[in-house]
C-alpha cells in the first residue's frame, strides 16, 4: 500500500462529506465508468467559501482529494480558491501513488468547476447546475503512439514503429 | 496481527507441510540435477520426485510436467512455443474475451509478429461457446487457448468440449488453468488438452513456480533458450527449492481437494446468501453452477472496488477489487466487461477467495460488517442518491 498517512486518514474520516441545500454552486466533474466522479457544492458569503460540501464515487485517493479539498478551500475568497491546484491536493496530502495522480486533478476541477457554476449563475449565465465535462472521455479500443501515430498495441511499453515511450493514458 | 485472509488467488499461505519440505531440502541438498556426480545425484531425485507430485496432481506421465517460474511463464511458453513450433503451418490462434492479462499480452507479442487472433465473446455468465470456437478454426489455425476456471469471477469452462474439437481438426489446445489446478479436481486426460498451466502458489506452495503440462508429441518450442533441462523444453538450472515445493504442496493439494471444496463451498455459499440478504442492490458474479468452489465475485452498485475494499481492510478483512482504479492499468476489468456488465458496476466489484485456514466465523466476521462499510460508502457517492430518486 503506498498511500500516505495523511491519505489514510483523510479516506477513513473524510471531512465535510454530504450536499448543501440551496447551494451557491455545484461542481460535478468525471463519471463512473472512467473510474471516479466527484460533485463540489459551495456556499459563498461575500467573495469568500463560507461553506462546501462533497459527495464522491471512487477509490481511496479520490475520497481523500476531495476531502482535502474541501479542507484547503473552506474560507478562501474565491480567487484564492480558484489558485489551488492539482499539485497542492497532492502536496497537502503528503503526496499520491504515481498512477493516483489523475484522482488529484478531480478534486481541484471540481472545485473551479463549482465556482465557475456559482460565478455563471451570478451573472445569469446559468439558472442552476451546470453538468461539468466528463473527466476523462471515453476512448475507442484502439490506441494510438502519441508521437508517430501509428496503432499499436494496448498496454504497449513503448512504440514499436519509432521506438518511443508511450505514456501511461492518465498520467498527467 | 489478527486478520481474516480472503484473497488466497493472490497467493494462498505456504502450507507448513511445505516449508518443512522446502527447508529440509535446503539443509540436505545443494547439487545441480544435471550432475551425473554423487552431490548431483540427490538433486535429481529430489527433481524426480516432484516431478511425480506434480504429475500426479493432474494425472500426467512426469516426462510431460515441465517446471516454469510461474503461471505466466507456463502460458508465455505454451501459446509462444506453440506459435514459433507451428509458425509454417499456420499463424491463427483463437481465444476468448476473459483470460488472463498473460494470455491476452502474449497474443499482443503474437500479433506484432503478424499473428492473427479470434477473440470470442462469452455469456453474460463467463461461458465460452465450444459451437463458437469450432465456428472461428480456419486452416491457418494453430493454437486455441481457453481458460479452465476464471480467475476474477470462477466460472469454469467447457474444456473437455472445446479440447474435442480441437483434436478433430488437428489443432493444438493450451488450458490456462492456473486459478483450477489446487482448487477443483483436474485432469490432463479427461480434459483432453496437449498443454496445461498450473500455478504452485494457487495451492499453498510458494510463489515463483509453476508448471506446463506438454502432452507428448505437441510441438512447443522453447522461450528460454541454452542447456537441455527439463526434456530441452526449458532450459536453465531448476528453482529446486521451489520446485520441491510445488511438488509437495502437489501432494498435499491432491489428498485435499475433495474435502476442502466441499467445505469452502459451504462457506461461500454461507457468504453468498448473507451477502444478499444483508447489502441491496448488488450482482453475484459468473456462473451459478458451473464455478470454482472457493471464488466468490460480487458488485456492489453505487460504489468504487478499491474504497471498499480498503475500509474493509480497515476492519481486519482481506479481499481483492477488480476496480479500475487498483488494476495500475485504470480501466475496467475487461472480464466483467466481457460478460456485458456496464463499466459503472464492474467499478464497485470485489472477489472473495476462500482458503482452507478460513471458518464460518470470518464469514461472519464479513457480513457483520460489510452493510455499514457499503452504506458508508453509498451515503458519499453522488451517484447513489441519483440512482435512488
Amino acid at each position: 500500500m503506498a498511500y500516505s498517512e495523511i491519505v489514510l486518514d483523510h479516506f477513513k474520516n473524510p471531512r465535510n462529506v454530504g450536499e448543501i441545500v440551496n447551494a451557491d454552486g455545484l461542481g460535478e466533474v468525471g463519471n463512473p465508468v472512467c473510474g471516479d466522479m466527484m460533485s463540489v457544492y459551495i456556499k459563498v458569503d461575500g467573495d469568500r467559501i463560507a461553506d462546501i460540501k462533497f459527495k464522491t464515487f471512487g477509490c481511496g485517493a479520490a475520497i481523500a482529494v476531495s476531502s482535502m479539498i474541501t479542507e484547503l478551500a473552506k474560507g478562501k475568497t474565491l480567487d484564492e480558491a480558484m489558485k489551488i491546484k492539482n499539485s497542492d491536493v497532492a502536496k497537502a496530502l503528503g503526496g499520491l501513488p504515481p498512477n493516483k495522480l489523475h484522482c488529484s486533478n478531480l478534486g481541484a476541477d471540481a472545485l473551479h468547476a463549482a465556482i465557475k457554476n456559482y460565478l455563471d449563475r451570478k451573472s445569469g449565465k446559468v439558472m442552476a447546475k451546470e453538468e461539468g465535462e466528463p473527466h476523462h472521455a471515453q476512448k475507442g479500443e484502439a490506441c494510438y503512439c502519441p508521437y508517430c501515430e501509428k496503432k499499436v498495441e494496448e498496454e504497449s511499453p513503448f512504440c514499436i514503429f519509432c521506438g518511443a515511450e508511450i505514456p501511461h493514458e492518465h498520467d498527467h | 496481527m489478527a486478520f481474516i485472509y480472503l484473497d488466497h488467488q493472490s497467493n494462498t499461505p505456504l502450507h507448513p507441510r511445505v516449508k518443512e519440505a522446502m527447508i529440509h531440502h535446503i539443509e540436505t541438498v545443494f547439487g545441480n540435477p544435471s550432475s551425473d556426480h554423487q552431490v548431483g545425484q540427490p538433486a535429481a531425485q529430489a527433481l524426480d520426485r516432484a516431478r511425480s507430485q506434480a504429475a500426479a496432481l493432474i494425472n500426467a506421465n512426469p516426462p510431460e510436467v515441465v517446471f516454469t517460474s510461474g503461471g505466466t511463464e507456463s502460458v508465455n511458453q505454451a501459446i509462444k512455443g506453440v506459435a514459433i513450433g507451428l509458425r509454417e503451418k499456420g499463424r491463427h490462434i483463437i481465444t476468448s474475451n476473459i483470460e488472463h492479462k498473460s494470455v491476452l499480452n502474449s497474443l499482443r507479442t503474437l500479433r506484432l509478429l503478424d499473428y492473427r487472433v479470434t477473440s470470442l465473446d462469452v455469456d453474460s455468465h463467463g461461458l465460452v461457446d465450444p459451437g463458437a470456437v469450432e465456428k472461428a478454426i480456419t486452416p491457418e489455425t494453430i493454437l486455441i487457448s481457453v481458460m479452465l476456471a476464471n480467475n476474477e469471477i470462477g466460472t469454469i469452462e467447457p474444456i473437455a468440449e472445446i479440447a474435442q474439437i480441437a483434436k478433430k481438426h488437428k489443432i493444438v489446445m493450451h488450458t490456462d488453468a492456473v486459478a483450477a489446478v489446487g482448487n477443483i479436481p483436474v485432469d490432463v486426460q479427461e480434459l483432453g488438452v496437449n498443454l496445461l498451466s498450473l500455478a504452485a502458489n494457487q495451492f499453498y506452495g510458494p510463489s515463483g513456480v509453476g508448471a506446463l503440462y506438454i502432452r507428448k508429441g505437441t510441438p512447443v518450442w522453447p522461450l528460454l533458450d541454452g542447456g537441455t533441462q527439463e526434456n530441452k523444453r526449458r532450459a536453465g538450472t531448476e528453482n529446486l527449492i521451489g520446485i520441491v515445493g510445488l511438488g509437495m504442496a502437489a501432494e498435499i493439494a491432491q489428498a485435499a481437494i475433495p474435502e476442502r471444496a466441499v467445505r469452502l463451498r459451504a462457506l461461500k455459499e454461507r457468504l453468498e446468501q448473507g451477502l444478499k440478504a444483508g447489502v441491496p442492490e448488488i450482482h453475484i458474479n459468473g456462473h451459478p453452477t458451473h464455478n470454482l468452489p472457493h471464488l466468490l465475485s460480487v458488485s456492489v452498485e453505487y460504489i468504487e472496488g478499491e474504497s471498499l475494499m480498503l475500509m474493509l481492510d480497515d476492519e481486519g478483512i482481506v479481499v481483492a477489487t477488480r476496480s479500475a482504479c487498483a488494476s495500475g492499468s485504470l480501466r475496467a476489468s475487461h472480464v466483467l466487461i466481457g460478460t456485458g456488465m456496464d463499466f459503472a458496476t464492474a467499478q464497485g466489484t470485489l472477489v472473495f477467495t476462500l482458503g482452507e485456514d478460513n471458518t464460518a466465523a470470518d464469514i461472519d466476521r464479513v457480513l457483520e460488517v460489510m452493510p455499514g462499510i457499503v452504506q458508508t460508502l453509498r451515503d458519499m457517492s453522488p451517484i447513489y442518491k441519483k440512482s435512488a430518486s
